[in-house]
C-alpha cells in the first residue's frame, strides 16, 4: 500500500533526508522517499499491518516538529 | 508577513544595530568592556533566539547533529570565549543565508509546479440536461462533459459535439494548435482555446492521460540516480565526521600547546561548516528541474536514474516500423492486378481480426462487407490464418506460406525491393500479393547521423524482409541492421547486444511501445514513441517521446547531459568549498563568518545553478 503525506514547511533538505532514513527503519515500512521539491513523503507500507501509518506520522512529528503533515 | 520575511527583517535590524555599536566601541575606548559584552549579547539574542529555541528543543528529542544545534553551539562557544562580535556576525550571516536559501527553494518549487500546471481543477458535467461543476474524479465513464474556451480538458474522451482548436503544448511541447471536431479523440491536459466541446468520457480521471503524467513526474524522484545515492550516503557520515574532528581539534592540540582558547575557536568554526545542505538540496533539485525541462520538450522521463543513463547512452537500438519510419503503410499495388477485387475481399476477412499496423492499412483499402463463421489464428511475426469449414485463407509473409507448403508463383513481384509484401493463398493455392510501402520519417537520417557523430553505435531491428530492411537502413545511414526477426528474436538480438557491451556502455532501445514492450523493458533505457494514448507504452518504458518524431530524442539526450553537468558542478563546487573551509579553519585563517559563507553561500549558489536545469533552448 502506498501512502503520500504532504509535508508543509519542509525547509531543510538534510532534515528531509533524515526523515527518509528514520521512517524507512520503522517496522512494516518497505520503502520511504522524501521528495524535497514536491514536499512529499511517499511511504510503502505492508498491507496487513495496523498502526504503521500512525508510527510514521509520530516519527515524522518527532524528527521535524516544524512541519505540518497533510493529506493522510 | 510570511515567516521568512519576518526573519529577514529581524536580521536586518540586528545588522543595523551592530554597525553603530562597532563604531562606538572603536570610538569610545575607555568604556568598560562589560558594557559592550551586554550590548552585543543583546543583539546576539535578538538575532538568534529562534535558532537557540529550536536547538534546545532538539536536544530534548535526542537529535544532536542538527543545523540549529551546531550553529547554537558554535556561536555560544564564541560568546564564552569573548569573541562576542564574531558570535553576532556569524548569526546574522547565517540568518541572511537561510532567508536566501528559503527564498531560492520556494522560487524553484514554484517554477517547477507552474511547469506541471496541467492538473484540471474542475469538470463541467451534463446531468439531467443541466451543467454541474464537479471535481474531475467524480465524473463517471460515459458521461458527457462540457469544455468551454479556456478550460483544460479534464478527462480523456471523444468529441460528440462542437469544434475547437486545442493547445497541446503541455502534453507534447508542440506549439501548433490541434483542430478537433466530432468523432475525434481528445486527451486530458490539453486546453480548449476557442469554441465549445461536448466530450463523452472514455476513461475515469485516475486512468486519464493527465493524471498518469502528473503521477509519473511527481514520483520521478522515487528512482534515484547513482549520484543521488552517493550524496545520501555521504551526508550520513559527513556531519558526524566533522563533529568528531572538531572535538579532536579542540582537545588534542590544546593538550600539547595549552592554547585551548585558539583551538576551541577553530573547532567551533568547524561546526559551522558541518551541514551538507548544499549538496543535499542541489543534487535532487538539479534532477527535478532536469526532468521538468525535458518534459517541456515533450519527453517524459521516469526518474533521475534514467536522466543519468540517457546522458551516458552510447548504444542505440531502433525498431524500424513506427520508429525510423512513420508506421503508416499504404497499399501501392496488388498483383496480379486483374485479381485485385478477389484478393482484397479475402484480405478483408483475414485482416479484420488483427491489430497489426499493416493489417489496418490493408483494411483501409478494402470495401467493407458482412461475413461470418471464420476462426482466426494470428501467428506473431508471420500473419493470419482464417478457417471456415474446408476453406483456409492465409494472409502473411513469405514464411507463413512456405510453412504451409505453398509455392510462390510469380517471383517478379519481389523486384520492388523497398516494399513490404503480404502474400495471400486460398485452400493451398497461391492467390496473389499486396504490396505496401511505409514512409521514412523526415528527421530519421539527421538523428542517426547525429548519434553516430557523438560516437554512438546504432542498430536497426525489424521483422521485415531483407530487401526492405536494407533499403531503409541505407537511406537513414545505419550499417548494422537485423531483419526478418520475430518479436522474440528481437529480444534475443537485444540480449546479445546487451551481453556484448562494455561495462560503461548504456543500451537504449526505441520502439513504438506496443509490439516491443518486452525489449523496451529489457534495455537499460527503454524509450517508446508517441506514447500518448497507449497505456502499456507509458508503463513499460523509462522514457516516452510524446511528439511523434525522433529528433526530440536528441534534444532530450542533450538536456540530460546538461543536467548531469550541472549536478556534477554542484558536487565538485560544494565539496571543494567545504573542505577548503575546513582546512582554513584548522590553520586559523579567516574567522568564523568565512565558514558561514562556505556553508550557506554555497547552498544558495548551488540552488541557483540547479535552477538552470529547468531552462531549455
Amino acid at each position: 500500500m502506498k501512502k503520500v503525506i504532504k509535508l508543509e514547511n519542509l525547509d531543510c533538505a538534510n532534515c528531509g533526508m533524515l526523515l527518509e532514513r528514520t521512517v524507512a527503519k520503522i517496522d512494516g515500512v518497505t520503502s520511504a522517499t522524501v521528495n524535497f521539491m514536491a514536499q512529499k513523503l511517499i511511504v510503502e507500507i505492508e498491507d496487513d499491518k495496523d498502526g504503521v501509518l500512525e508510527a510514521v506520522k509520530k516519527s515524522a512529528k518527532k524528527v521535524l516538529p516544524d512541519v505540518t503533515l497533510l493529506g493522510v | 508577513m510570511s515567516k521568512n520575511t519576518k526573519r529577514l527583517v529581524r536580521t536586518l535590524v540586528c545588522l543595523a544595530l551592530i554597525i553603530p555599536a562597532l563604531i562606538l566601541q572603536y570610538a569610545l575606548a575607555n568604556v568598560d568592556i562589560c558594557v559592550w559584552f551586554v550590548v552585543f549579547t543583546l543583539i546576539y539574542l535578538l538575532s538568534s533566539y529562534d535558532v537557540l529555541y529550536k536547538a534546545g528543543r532538539n536536544i530534548f528529542r535526542g537529535k544532536v547533529f542538527d543545523e540549529n544545534f551546531l550553529m547554537a553551539i558554535a556561536s555560544i562557544g564564541a560568546l564564552i570565549l569573548g569573541e562576542y562580535v564574531e558570535a553576532c556576525v556569524v548569526m546574522i550571516f547565517y540568518q541572511i543565508g537561510e532567508c536566501f536559501q528559503s527564498y531560492a527553494v520556494g522560487k524553484s518549487r514554484k517554477s517547477i509546479t507552474a511547469l506541471m500546471d496541467i492538473r484540471p481543477d474542475i469538470a463541467r458535467v451534463l446531468r439531467d440536461g443541466a451543467i454541474q461543476t464537479v471535481e474531475p474524479d467524480e465524473v463517471e465513464l460515459g458521461e458527457i462533459i462540457v469544455v468551454n474556451a479556456g478550460d483544460k480538458i479534464p478527462l480523456d474522451g471523444e468529441v460528440v459535439f462542437g469544434r475547437s482548436n486545442l493547445n497541446v503544448m503541455a502534453l507534447t511541447g508542440e506549439s501548433k494548435p490541434l483542430a478537433v471536431g466530432v468523432g475525434d479523440k481528445v486527451l486530458s491536459g490539453t486546453v480548449c482555446t476557442d469554441g465549445q466541446l461536448q466530450i463523452k468520457t472514455e476513461k475515469e480521471f485516475y486512468d486519464s492521460t493527465v493524471y498518469k503524467i502528473l503521477d509519473m513526474v511527481e514520483n520521478a524522484s522515487g528512482k534515484k540516480a547513482k549520484v543521488e545515492n552517493f550524496i545520501s550516503a555521504f551526508s550520513k557520515y559527513y556531519t558526524p565526521f566533522v563533529v568528531i574532528s572538531a572535538l579532536l581539534l579542540a582537545i588534542i592540540p590544546s593538550i600539547v600547546t595549552f592554547e585551548w582558547k585558539v583551538w576551541t575557536f577553530r573547532a567551533l568554526t568547524f561546526l559551522v561548516v558541518s551541514c551538507p545542505c548544499a549538496l543535499v538540496i542541489s543534487v535532487p533539485l538539479g534532477f527535478f528541474g532536469g526532468i521538468g525541462g525535458i518534459g517541456k520538450m515533450g519527453v517524459l522521463i521516469k526518474g533521475a536514474n534514467y536522466v543519468e543513463q540517457l546522458a551516458k547512452a552510447n548504444v542505440f537500438v531502433l525498431d524500424k516500423t513506427g520508429t525510423i519510419t512513420k508506421g503508416e503503410f499504404s497499399v501501392t499495388d496488388v498483383y496480379p492486378p486483374e485479381k485485385r477485387q478477389e484478393i482484397l475481399r479475402y484480405a478483408y476477412i483475414c485482416e479484420s481480426s488483427s491489430n497489426h499496423p499493416i493489417s489496418k492499412s490493408i483494411l483501409k483499402e478494402c470495401k467493407p462487407f458482412e461475413f461470418s463463421g471464420y476462426d482466426f489464428e494470428e501467428i506473431a511475426g508471420k500473419g493470419v490464418v482464417a478457417r471456415k469449414g474446408d476453406e483456409v485463407i492465409l494472409c502473411g509473409n513469405e514464411s507463413l506460406l512456405k510453412d504451409n507448403g505453398i509455392t510462390l508463383a510469380a517471383q517478379q513481384y519481389k523486384e520492388d525491393l523497398t516494399k513490404t509484401l503480404v502474400y495471400m493463398s486460398i485452400n493451398g493455392e497461391f492467390l496473389g500479393v499486396i504490396a505496401l510501402s511505409d514512409t521514412i520519417r523526415e528527421d530519421s537520417y539527421e538523428v542517426v547521423s547525429n548519434l553516430k557523430k557523438s560516437g554512438a553505435k546504432v542498430y536497426m531491428l525489424t521483422g521485415d524482409n531483407k530487401q526492405t530492411a536494407q533499403a531503409v537502413a541505407s537511406k537513414v545511414g545505419i550499417n548494422d541492421c537485423y531483419y526478418e526477426l520475430l518479436p522474440h528474436d528481437k529480444m534475443q538480438k537485444l540480449e546479445k547486444i546487451l551481453s556484448a557491451k562494455d561495462k560503461r556502455d548504456v543500451v537504449c532501445f526505441i520502439g513504438d511501445g506496443i509490439n516491443d514492450a518486452p525489449s523496451i523493458m529489457r534495455a537499460d533505457v527503454g524509450i517508446s514513441m508517441g506514447g500518448i494514448g497507449s497505456d502499456s507504452a507509458i508503463e513499460a518504458s523509462d522514457a516516452v517521446l510524446m511528439h511523434d518524431n525522433l529528433s526530440s530524442l536528441i534534444k532530450a539526450k542533450t538536456h540530460c547531459k546538461k543536467t548531469m553537468g550541472i549536478v556534477k558542478q554542484n558536487i565538485v563546487f560544494a565539496l571543494a568549498v567545504k573542505f577548503s573551509a575546513l582546512l582554513l579553519s584548522v590553520f586559523g585563517i579567516g574567522g568564523m563568518w568565512y565558514a558561514v559563507f562556505a556553508d550557506v553561500g554555497v547552498s544558495v549558489l548551488a540552488i541557483l545553478n540547479s535552477i538552470r536545469t529547468l531552462k531549455t533552448k
